[in-house]
């Protein structure tokens, strides 16, 4: 069992990096709780695989610790720290049955005969594996092949965290939701910490109590699905998270106004410490944007109606910059130009790109 | 949907009919004429039936107990190639660095023998291998070991063999090397994180990966060895005596030193069909293998 802590943890293939591009992983501290399911999000370049091989071991990291439970672990092999990982591509031992597969971490670790069975049995009960334990391993299909790597990690006592690395991406469609309902039932079942890499939003938000957003090799953002939806700490966030993502515009801050454009809006509280140097924007979600035909607000023109079942997605353009908008879907859009009234207490302000509250 | 049926359509096979019957068809047909005709001189050929077929399989007469012999120095040939080259081209890829100008030269050191012509490997071993002007050879006896390989059958079987893996183990090495690369490392991390030893991570990842390219270079290196006729040739001529006459040397032996052309055509023929019954069971075996598992 484990709780992760990243102390000042960070990662660079420079040997002395100075710019912030030179590092795979910006200085993060992080605590993953034990028993937790958490999701690292991020678009494909960002550094979570990155993360997630410094936090099993396969990469060790240039600057920083790592703990497990207090230990410090940065330093040690990934065959010694409790942790099992499934990887993107399903890993399996082709010419071992299915049961030998289960065993082989435990054959390794020197697990009694006995013990290893009972065990094996356990993990393949869980997974439903019973029916082919007597089968290669070779001619499974990708999603059994994911469970039977997934076992391998079940199968040991000491495992305090499970580490998944896009592990469906290789799954057909229909078999993505069975199998990530499973990894939740299997969660739920083993109180083992899972932390789930992965670029898709909907994964990520089904599966994990705790979203870690990263962008850039840095962790723009800790939270609940709800909270990255209500409070995006990172201008990337709110784009990232929700579908159409969050509107963000250049804005200038005066008071508790903002300029955006030629338009003023005003906001629900007072910003005074317009720090210079910094650049501002406002981001309001889709979903906080009324469509009214006057009213205070940012009038735009229609350029799209996009209809797409419950919802209208209304893509819309005002001074030069693309705003959408949600509506239901018997909401009438005048096409000949709207306004856009957002709820003043949803409107996000952003310094450099960070939220600020 | 309808299919036009048109015959004439087979006039589109004609020019690859026309190929493969003059690289072919019609030399092997003019080796099969041979081998069931006889002659005694000027250009006079009469019947034979399967007078020769019959004398060659049979191991009593001279010219049966001759091929026989042939037979079991070529498969011994091949096999002792074989149990050598390929464990020892599997060691060497697995030894071999991951990248970098280590694997450049690597590559470039290994291609070399490959890219040698036959002759040639048997001209430096021929001089390298002698006990008076070759440093093999010299190096061998100065060490106190006989080493004569015109009259020792051992020293030319140990000269035609070590010629062989130095020619060739880098192909298997080559294979290997290009099979292991093709593993992802996801395997190897997978296999660090179950704990498994390395010589587990050799027997359960990387053998089994490397299945199909190990058959393939077994199949390739049987193929030639089982038809090497230049380098041996070259060496030793088949000697001393008949020690390292290969099937391949005897037929030469027997087709141009003596100009028995009946015998030499039936020699041909089975010699042809050996090789092509070898061909298709080892074919069989791998697809029926690959089969299985894909029905599984």
């Amino acid at each position: 069992m484990a709780r992760i802590e990243l102390e000042n943890l960070a990662h660079s293939y420079f040997v002395n990096p100075q710019h912030p591009w030179q590092w795979a992983l910006k200085p993060m501290n992080m605590s993953w709780k034990q028993g937790g399911a958490y999701a690292l999000l991020g678009p494909s370049g960002c550094g979570k695989t990155t993360l997630l091989n410094v936090i099993s071991g396969l990469v060790t990291p240039s600057h920083g610790k790592i703990l497990f439970d207090g230990r410090d672990v940065s330093h040690i092999p990934t065959e010694a720290r409790n942790i099992a990982q499934v990887f993107q591509f399903p890993v399996v031992y082709d010419t071992m049955t299915v049961a030998e597969n289960l065993a082989f971490p435990l054959q390794n670790r020197g697990v009694a005969k006995d013990v290893m069975a009972s065990r094996v049995r356990q993990v393949a009960h869980m997974l439903g594996l019973e029916p082919l334990l007597g089968r290669r391993a070779r001619g499974l299909t990708a999603d059994l092949k994911q469970k039977v790597s997934l076992g391998r990690g079940l199968v040991r006592s000491d495992v305090g965290a499970i580490l998944f690395d896009e592990p469906l991406t290789v799954i057909d469609p229909h078999l993505k939701w069975q199998l990530r309902a499973q990894i939740r039932r299997v969660h739920a079942e083993t109180d083992v910490t899972m932390i789930y890499v992965t670029h898709d939003q909907t994964e990520a938000l089904t599966f994990a109590d705790h979203v870690v957003v990263m962008y850039q090799g840095e962790v723009v953002q800790v939270g609940t699905p709800q909270e990255l939806f209500d409070k995006p700490a990172h201008t990337f966030v709110g784009y990232f998270i929700g579908s159409p993502g969050m509107n963000v515009l250049p804005a200038e801050l005066d008071g508790n106004q903002a300029r955006v454009g030629s338009h003023v809006l005003s906001l629900s509280t007072r910003f005074d410490g317009a720090a210079p140097g910094g650049t501002y924007e406002i981001g309001i979600r889709p979903e906080h944007l009324k469509v009214a035909r006057n009213g205070p607000g940012l009038p735009a023109a229609v350029r799209r109606v996009d209809d797409i079942g419950r919802i209208k997605i209304v893509h819309c353009e005002m001074d030069g910059m693309a705003i959408s908008a949600v509506t239901g879907e018997d909401d009438e859009v005048p096409s000949d130009g709207v306004v856009l009234v957002p709820e003043s207490t949803r409107i996000h302000l952003y310094r450099n790109s960070h939220r600020v509250e | 949907m309808q299919k036009p049926i048109d015959n004439r359509a087979w006039f589109l096979v004609a020019p690859v009919f026309c190929l493969v019957a003059f690289n072919a068809m019609l030399p092997l047909m003019t080796v099969v004429n041979y081998s069931v005709q006889d002659t005694f001189g000027n250009n006079q050929f009469f019947w034979n039936g399967v007078q020769w077929y019959a004398e060659l399989l049979n191991p009593g007469s001279e010219f049966g107990g001759r091929f026989y012999a042939a037979l079991g120095r070529s498969f011994a040939f091949s096999g002792v190639i074989l149990a050598i080259e390929v464990p020892l081209g599997l060691m060497v890829a697995l030894s071999m660095p991951k990248r970098g100008a280590k694997l450049a030269i690597c590559l470039i050191l290994m291609a070399l023998p490959l890219l040698l012509p036959w002759n040639v490997v048997g001209i430096i071993w021929q001089l390298y291998a002698r006990d008076n002007i070759g440093l093999f050879g010299w190096t061998v006896n100065a060490v106190g070991i006989p080493f004569n390989y015109t009259n020792s059958a051992i020293a030319s079987w140990v000269v035609v063999v070590l010629m062989d893996v130095w020619h060739w183990t880098s192909l298997i090495a080559l294979l290997c090397y290009a099979g292991l690369r093709s593993i992802p490392d996801a395997y190897y991390q997978a296999a660090k994180i179950d704990g498994a030893s390395r010589w587990l991570v050799f027997l359960r990842i990387e053998f089994p990966k490397l299945q199909r390219v190990l058959t393939i270079g077994i199949l390739l290196r049987f193929m030639d060895s089982f038809m090497i006729y230049t380098e041996p040739f070259v060496v030793t001529g088949g000697g001393p005596g008949n020690y390292t006459t290969f099937l391949s040397i005897d037929l030469v032996k027997i087709a141009l030193g003596q100009f028995d052309l009946g015998k030499a055509g039936a020699m041909s023929i089975v010699y042809t069909l050996i090789t092509l019954s070898l061909c298709w069971i080892f074919y069989t075996a791998i697809t029926t293998r690959d089969n299985q598992e894909i029905a599984q």
